[in-house]
């Protein structure tokens, strides 16, 4: 049968996450190279249906509670813990989300399993699987080495296309754990975001501000800038963080994912969680006058001068 | 309550990172590290706690050269106790640094662990999660409006597109905090040299014990000119390029 590779299924809302499609379809490709087979993991309380659109695995182990409902990190982890205990796979593939992020630790820790987070790429050497991870804020790349173990990998990472088949694999029941029903940590429920003044995600022209702006007074020149192009100004999460701007105009892994038609960012270093939220814009000019900043191996076209001479002058230049 | 903060101190990033020659890892001699941000977050929040609740906020680190100032700024803030540990090597991975804390955490009394998110070096995983796991105790990460009900606490975990999701929680609980409350307070640099004459740090050293399990085989920055085309000229003239641009695309 071969090795076996284990991606854990993301949902919310009875909705599948990208990223597990984008695993989905990474996996099915080590697993054709390696002889392996690909199996998904799904998490959840009467969510049995959901395995048809897991056509590309070979198998879905299912493990059914009132407590994987919603996610629980608690929970969560106890399940995926005894699913990998009983299994024993070779790789388990976990996505670097929010909730990725409380699974794929745990799982190396209480399973004494190697851990490599942030992977961007995976591939095969002899026996081994390496993986890239993007760290020190997108600055630096690490090629780890994994004889067996566990990587959790940032969203957008692999086209998700290869992942989503139709098709219903075979699916075997794991029985949950006496430690998913017990425990202290409670899901009291879901909070979306309240309507915001702008939708970022419906604007063509988006003026990106980040943490190199300095102050909130100077927000007004960049509103003048985006107004000027018929756009709006969206930012990245410090300037939600101090309250300059609200959540909705957030760009990002834990804000809004937008694609316009121009992306022009100023004082934006291009942290990894910021890159997941605006990759795909058509067109990205970027300034930033830290010439070995991430966010211009994103752009298109870049400049290192001063946010502040270039935010008056090209102002002034545009009808 | 009782709140620890574990904390990292990470490489600045507005410095140039440097390779060894081995291409395994950066070049650490001459590194100036500072507070990973997401810990100085962190930190906020225990002191925002204790200061509506009571309790008392403790802050563990590292060695490192700048760990004493960062430490001493910790207690500045308002921070009860400080402990450095020692005895582990500054390329120490998230799973032996995770194990060190955990070490000095047995000989504390707590209720609370807040620690950041994540951190610029965490290629092994989140110090947090592996803390609490190691710890036996439940974890939330991604976590922001934490309060204090009674003897219970609720908080909010984020996802993406602005939405949440809501827990409640008796302690022990470690939460890896993504920010604050308010933005992280500013300790002046008068009160920090007060505070060093006044004050002491705990140190406790430990036995550092077996890391990630894996090696880095690699280590590089990705390729300059694969991105951007940087425009050039003076600030007039970049500025005019980049109104070209738009403008083009705009149609
Ligand atoms: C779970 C999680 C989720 C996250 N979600 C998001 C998210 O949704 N969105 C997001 O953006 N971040 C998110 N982050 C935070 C992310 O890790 C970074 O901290 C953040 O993106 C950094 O924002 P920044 O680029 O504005 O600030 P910095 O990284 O501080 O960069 C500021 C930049 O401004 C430049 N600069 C300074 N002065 C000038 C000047 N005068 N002219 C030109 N340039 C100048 C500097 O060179 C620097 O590169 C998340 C983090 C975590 C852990």
């Amino acid at each position: 049968m071969g090795q076996e590779i284990l991606i854990v299924v993301e949902h919310q809302g009875g909705e599948i996450a990208d990223v597990t499609f984008e695993l989905l379809g990474k996996g099915r490709e080590l697993a054709s190279k390696t002889g392996g087979t690909l199996t998904a993991v799904l998490f959840g309380s009467g969510m049995q249906a959901a395995a048809a659109s897991l056509g590309a695995a070979d198998k879905v182990v299912y493990v059914d509670h009132e407590r994987l409902a919603d996610f629980n990190p608690e929970a969560c982890s106890a399940a995926l813990v005894a699913v990998v205990g009983a299994r024993e796979p070779w790789l388990t593939l976990v996505p670097n989300t929010s909730m990725g992020m409380d699974l794929a630790a745990a799982l190396s820790a209480r399973r004494d399993l190697p851990l490599v987070a942030y992977a961007i790429e995976l591939a095969l050497d002899g026996g081994n699987v390496i993986a890239t991870s993007q760290l020190y804020g997108g600055k630096i790349y690490t090629e780890s080495v994994l004889e067996t173990g566990v990587v959790s990998v940032l969203g957008g990472s692999f086209p998700d296309a290869a992942g989503r088949v139709e098709g219903t694999p075979e699916v075997e029941t794991f029985d949950a754990p006496d430690d998913v029903a017990t425990g202290c940590l409670r899901f009291t429920g879901l909070i979306e975001p309240e309507g915001g003044d702008v939708d970022i995600t419906q604007t063509e022209v988006l003026v990106a501000v980040g943490r190199g702006i300095q102050s909130e007074d100077n927000l007004a020149m960049m509103e003048d800038l985006a107004a000027k192009l018929g756009g709006a100004v969206c930012s990245s999460r410090p300037i939600v963080d101090n309250k300059w701007l609200p959540k909705t105009r957030q760009v990002g892994k834990s804000g809004l994912k937008v694609k316009p038609r121009i992306y022009l960012t100023f004082g934006i270093s291009g942290a990894p969680e910021h890159i997941e939220g605006m990759k795909n814009a058509e067109l990205i000019i970027a300034v930033n006058t830290d010439e070995t900043a991430p966010i211009f191996e994103h752009a298109d076209y870049g400049t290192t001068e001063d946010l502040f001479d270039i935010v008056p002058a090209l102002t002034g230049m545009l009808e | 309550m009782n709140i620890v903060v574990p904390i990292k101190l990470v490489p600045d990033l507005v410095e140039e990172l440097e390779i060894n020659d081995e291409a395994t890892d950066l070049e650490r001699d001459f590194l100036t590290y500072r507070i990973n941000e997401f810990d100085d977050h962190a930190i906020e929040e225990a002191l925002q706690l204790k200061e509506a609740h009571g309790g008392s906020v403790a802050v563990v680190a590292l060695e490192r050269e700048e760990t004493d100032k960062v430490l001493y700024t910790a207690l500045a803030k308002g921070a009860d106790k400080a402990v450095k540990i020692t005895g582990l090597d500054e390329d120490a991975s998230s799973h032996t640094a995770a194990k060190a804390m955990c070490k000095v955490l047995g000989d504390m009394e707590y209720d609370v662990v807040l620690t950041g998110v994540q951190a610029a070096d965490d290629r092994d995983g989140q110090l947090g999660v592996l803390m609490a796991s190691y710890l036996s105790i439940p974890h939330v990460s991604v976590v922001s409006d934490i309060a204090i009900a009674g003897d219970k606490l609720t908080l909010h975990k984020e996802y993406s597109g602005g939405v949440m999701a809501s827990f409640e929680v008796t302690p022990k609980v470690l939460l890896g905090v993504q920010a604050a409350r308010q933005t992280p307070r500013y300790a002046p640099v008068s009160r920090v040299r007060q505070i060093m004459k006044e004050a002491e740090l705990d140190e406790v050293e430990v036995e550092a014990e077996p890391g990630a399990g894996s090696i880095v085989r690699r280590m590089y920055t990705p390729e300059k000119g694969e991105g951007a085309e940087m425009l050039d000229g003076s600030t007039e003239e970049i500025a005019g390029k980049i109104a070209a641009l738009l403008n083009e695309k705009k149609g």
